[in-house]
């Protein structure tokens, strides 16, 4: 640790420009509390200055969006009086500097995001990155995380029904821990994020206010790592899934008792946030005690109140005549409720502590007035070497390529991750981990979610635009076969440090991808969030953007299809367009160490044609499976092991079986069951017997199928390999 | 026939209990922890979850709670009593049970289906199976593995491959009466083929079929 120099606003991650600004609005040097807010308020984390110029691209707009960018959680109207609310957060620093914690309190994060908007939070989905599981320290996040969810998501009472994992050098120096959180509520409980009228009654809920956390936006999330980060492990939040678990049914229950106004977590920014916020939104201003703050830890500042992320904390906004039956409801479920403050007329953030003024600010100023940055962006010079490799794999075997990719933990089993998460609770879970995407039924309706996660660093560094263009429509065609259309998106962007030009230009290029094809598929974004300076030592993630989509089947097919329903005699066919037989951004390249070339376009009329036609053969195929990582062998593959049979395929072409070419599915179903549009599908083989046969040549048994893609993880870790879930 | 489903803060399991009770025709009405007359049930399940946050022991905080007096008192009247995962942890620690809960053998937690084998049906949870009868059914612990040095209680389901290091391979234990019982599977998930598995139901039935009035 040394020794800190630096004026006090460097210290907290404010530029001096920045403060030069602040000195300007204020018109006069701001009080220690007052440049606590300000610095983490107007940290990267919290105000999108470097991205929010880009983020105006997405389209947000449709019939049904009820909420979109801007609230805690984007909602759509699913029908009937229902509403869906979603929302995808990250947690990659924290976790970086403390696995368990980071990951946890990333869990607990995103659930009052969505419990804020009056939704009981009904599913999650992980989307977490390491570096090669080889090296020690990526065996130690990766364990972490994955231990850290499980503690956070079981404990709570939300199941965790799927996700994604990938592994890369790119994320050894920076873990990526995303999480997606789905809620679903009766139209009448909808509740924003307003302090609303003068008069109301700031009541703070949840867990008592302590030091952790301080700095955790401007310190922790908007800043690069070096061989220092230990140090910044202070700044990880601690969490209490006990705590919130209480703290979602208290909140649960004053929605329907139709007790607040407003309601806004506090998350990032803390106190800062959840007055000012608020309050910029109703157009009000508020009078905030920090006497009357429960807190954890004795003799804390105002500026520390202000910054604390201490975890499981929510504010309530209640008319005067409510305040009683707010306190009775959270003493019901026994958690600690304390009057803050009062909304007031004009537009004053008034704070006090002691009797004292500590902070007396412009409430809207802290988010309206907050920088914005309009960074150079230059394509990389090294992306012309990257297409300029070419990848000839023409001499490989399948079956040992097959089996060497279902080895691959990018491509093997998840169950040693999945099987430690509660992916059941609620008994909503029709289609649950380790398939395309999940299908979660509503219960008492005909209604069906479909949630897919998707993101492929890899792919986003060849080609950054065709990248995120490529993921949305992964994701639709990975709800369509569970029979729904797809509704919205929310989206995750990880990258680098966007104070480089190349970075910017990345993460640019990415936002077009994916806006082009929402605009294609007539899908708004509802709501996302931005993770920069993913790097460490100077070097940056790979972009990752990541994708939730979120689909509605109405009513949802009877019996979806799924992986396991393959059994002798079906056929088995391609559908969609042919492959064009590229290998760029694939898991063979990936496992051979060689990325390269340029990724194959999407096609905005395959994309559509393909989704609609997976959606109506959802009700009456047993089995539908996009083709993705690993190429046409390995969705065969996951087929076989999933049904505990084998198949005929007539093929040898590694070209063919295992190329990446976007739009394409396989569907096994009975002989002339449906009828494929025969300009749009081909016949591959037949399901039978106890080994996947190429060509007549050569064979891969099962048994060893199965043994390679269920220890993919276990075996990098030392264990043996569990026992998975039938999917 | 009213079934009394205890909820306890930290508890998650209850709804489910509720709509797997009501979907095979029960009366089945969530109590609160703090409740202290449940002289109008003729049953209580203790359903799963992490009640008061398993801090200190798993269900050594909940055994404390008003509730479980009443839960006691019906006990020892011979009403069915049963205790889901986390509930079955709870029973032990208030000694209606015999024996306690320890970390699984591989230290991680487990969610996936497994199967179980009905060896005794003298129970107010087997009553509607037959030995032999293999079901599957989802497991979801942590501390899943039981452990009983006294070797008193009576088991009535029992893993066919052991997951987690449980003594005598036991997924529910009774007590001597066979109204008192503690599984570690979830029957409450396993209700609907659409889900995966409606052996549950076989469970369930024989918990309801057990109740007499009180």
């Amino acid at each position: 640790m040394t020794i800190e120099t630096r004026p006090l606003h460097q210290q907290l991650g404010m530029s001096d420009e920045e403060y030069e600004s602040l000195l300007e609005i204020l018109d006069r040097e701001p009080r220690p509390a007052e440049l606590a807010m300000y610095s983490v308020m107007w940290s990267e984390h919290c105000s999108y200055k470097s991205s929010r110029k880009h983020l105006r691209r997405f389209p947000t707009e449709a019939p049904w969006v009820v909420v979109g960018p801007g609230e805690n959680a984007g909602v759509v109207d699913i029908g009937d009086g229902w509403l869906a609310a979603l929302r995808i957060e990250s947690h990659n620093h924290p976790s970086f500097v403390e696995p368990y914690q980071g990951a946890a309190t990333g869990v607990g994060g995103i659930l009052r995001d969505v419990f804020t908007m009056g939704a009981r939070p009904i599913a999650l989905w992980d989307q977490i990155r390491f570096g090669p599981l080889d090296q020690p320290k990526n065996r130690y996040l990766f364990k972490g995380v994955v231990s850290g969810i499980a503690g956070y998501g079981n404990a709570v009472g939300v199941p965790t029904v799927g996700g994604e994992l990938e592994f890369d050098d790119s994320y050894s120096g920076n873990p990526l821990v995303n999480v997606m959180c789905l809620g679903v509520l009766r139209r009448e409980q909808l509740v924003l994020g307003t302090a609303g009228q003068p008069g109301c009654v700031a009541v703070l809920l949840g867990r008592a206010t302590g030091r952790d956390g301080i700095g955790g936006a401007s310190v922790l999330a908007s800043a690069s790592f070096d061989e220092s980060s230990a140090d910044k492990r202070p700044s990880v939040q601690v969490g209490d899934p006990f705590e919130e678990k209480k703290l979602i049914e208290a909140c649960l229950e004053l929605y329907e008792q139709g007790l607040v106004v407003g309601v806004q977590d506090l998350g990032a920014a803390g106190l800062s946030c959840a007055t000012s916020e608020p309050a910029g939104r109703a157009g009000v201003g508020m009078d905030v005690d920090l006497d009357a703050v429960h807190t954890r830890e004795s003799d804390m500042s105002a500026a520390e109140l202000l910054m604390s992320e201490s975890q499981e904390r929510m504010m309530a906004f209640v008319a005067p005549d409510n305040v009683d039956r707010v306190l009775s409801v959270a003493a019901k479920w026994e958690i600690e409720s304390t009057i803050v403050g009062e909304v007031r007329r004009g537009d004053t953030l008034t704070v006090r502590m002691g009797g004292d003024v500590v902070a007396r600010i412009p409430a809207a100023s802290l988010a309206d007035d907050a920088p914005l940055y309009d960074r150079p962006a230059r394509r990389p010079e090294w992306l012309d070497d990257l297409w300029a490799i070419a990848s000839d794999y023409s001499e490989l075997l399948p079956g040992e390529t097959l089996l060497a990719l279902l080895a691959d933990p990018n491509v093997g089993s998840s169950a040693w991750v999945h099987e430690q998460y509660d992916h059941m609770l609620f008994l909503n879970t029709v289609i649950g981990p380790g398939s395309d995407g999940s299908l979660l039924r509503l219960k008492g309706t005909e209604k069906a979610l479909a949630v897919s996660t998707d993101g492929n660093g890899t792919l986003c560094l060849l080609d950054p635009r065709r990248g995120g263009e490529r993921l949305v429509y992964e994701a639709a065609l990975n709800v369509a076969v569970t029979g729904a259309r797809p509704l919205a998106v929310v989206d995750n962007l990880n990258f680098g440090n966007p104070e480089k030009p190349e970075v910017m230009w990345q993460f640019i290029e990415s936002i077009e991808g994916i806006s082009q094809a929402c605009e294609t598929l007539g899908i708004p974004v509802v709501g996302g969030n931005v993770s920069f300076y993913n790097e460490t030592e100077g070097e940056d993630i790979n972009p990752t953007p990541v994708v939730g989509l979120l689909g509605l089947a109405d009513p949802a097919p009877e019996r979806p299809p799924r992986l396991s329903r393959a059994r002798e005699g079906m056929e088995i066919w391609e559908l969609g367009p042919k492959s064009t037989g590229n290998f760029a951004g694939s898991a063979l390249q990936r496992l051979r160490g060689e990325p390269g070339g340029r990724p194959s376009p999407a096609d905005p009329e395959d994309a559509v044609r393909v989704t609609e036609l997976a959606r109506d053969l959802a009700y009456h195929v047993p089995v539908l499976h996009d083709i993705s990582d690993g190429g046409l062998a390995v969705g065969l593959a996951e087929i076989c092991i999933a049904s505990q049979i084998g198949a005929v395929v007539d093929s040898t072409s590694i070209q063919l079986l295992f190329s990446e070419d976007p739009h394409r599915l396989l569907v096994v179903m009975e002989p002339a069951a449906v009828s494929l549009p025969p300009d749009y599908s081909r016949q591959i083989g037949v399901i039978g017997g106890n080994s996947i046969v190429f060509g007549a040549e050569t064979s891969v048994g099962l048994e060893d199928l199965v043994a390679a893609w269920k220890g993919a993880i276990p075996m990098r870790l030392g264990l043996d390999a569990v026992s998975a879930d039938a999917p | 026939m009213r079934v009394a489903v205890a909820v306890f803060p930290g508890v998650n399991c209850e709804h489910d209990v509720v709509y797997a009770l009501r979907a095979l025709g029960a009366e089945a009405q969530l109590v609160w922890h703090r409740e202290t007359d449940l002289s109008d049930f003729d049953g209580v399940i203790l359903p799963g979850g992490f009640a008061h946050g398993d801090y200190l022991r798993t269900g050594a905080i909940a055994r404390l709670s008003p509730v479980m007096a009443e839960v006691e008192r019906m006990a020892k009247q011979g009403a069915p009593v049963l205790g889901i995962c986390n509930g079955w942890q709870m029973l032990c620690e208030a000694g209606l049970l015999p024996g306690a809960h320890i970390a699984n053998r591989d230290l991680t937690f487990i969610c996936r289906f497994v199967e179980v084998e009905v060896v005794d049906a003298r129970s107010c949870l087997t009553a509607a199976a037959r030995p032999g009868q293999r079901l599957s059914i989802p497991l979801n612990s942590y501390q899943g593995a039981w452990v009983d040095p006294t070797r008193s209680g009576r088991v009535v389901l029992r893993y066919v491959e052991d997951p987690n290091g449980s003594q005598e391979r036991a997924a529910a234990v009774t007590n001597e009466r066979g109204n008192v019982v503690g599984v570690m599977p979830h029957p409450e998930r396993a209700m609907e083929d659409v889900l995966g598995s409606s052996d549950g139901q076989t469970l369930i039935e024989g918990f309801l079929a057990s109740l007499v009035p009180a």
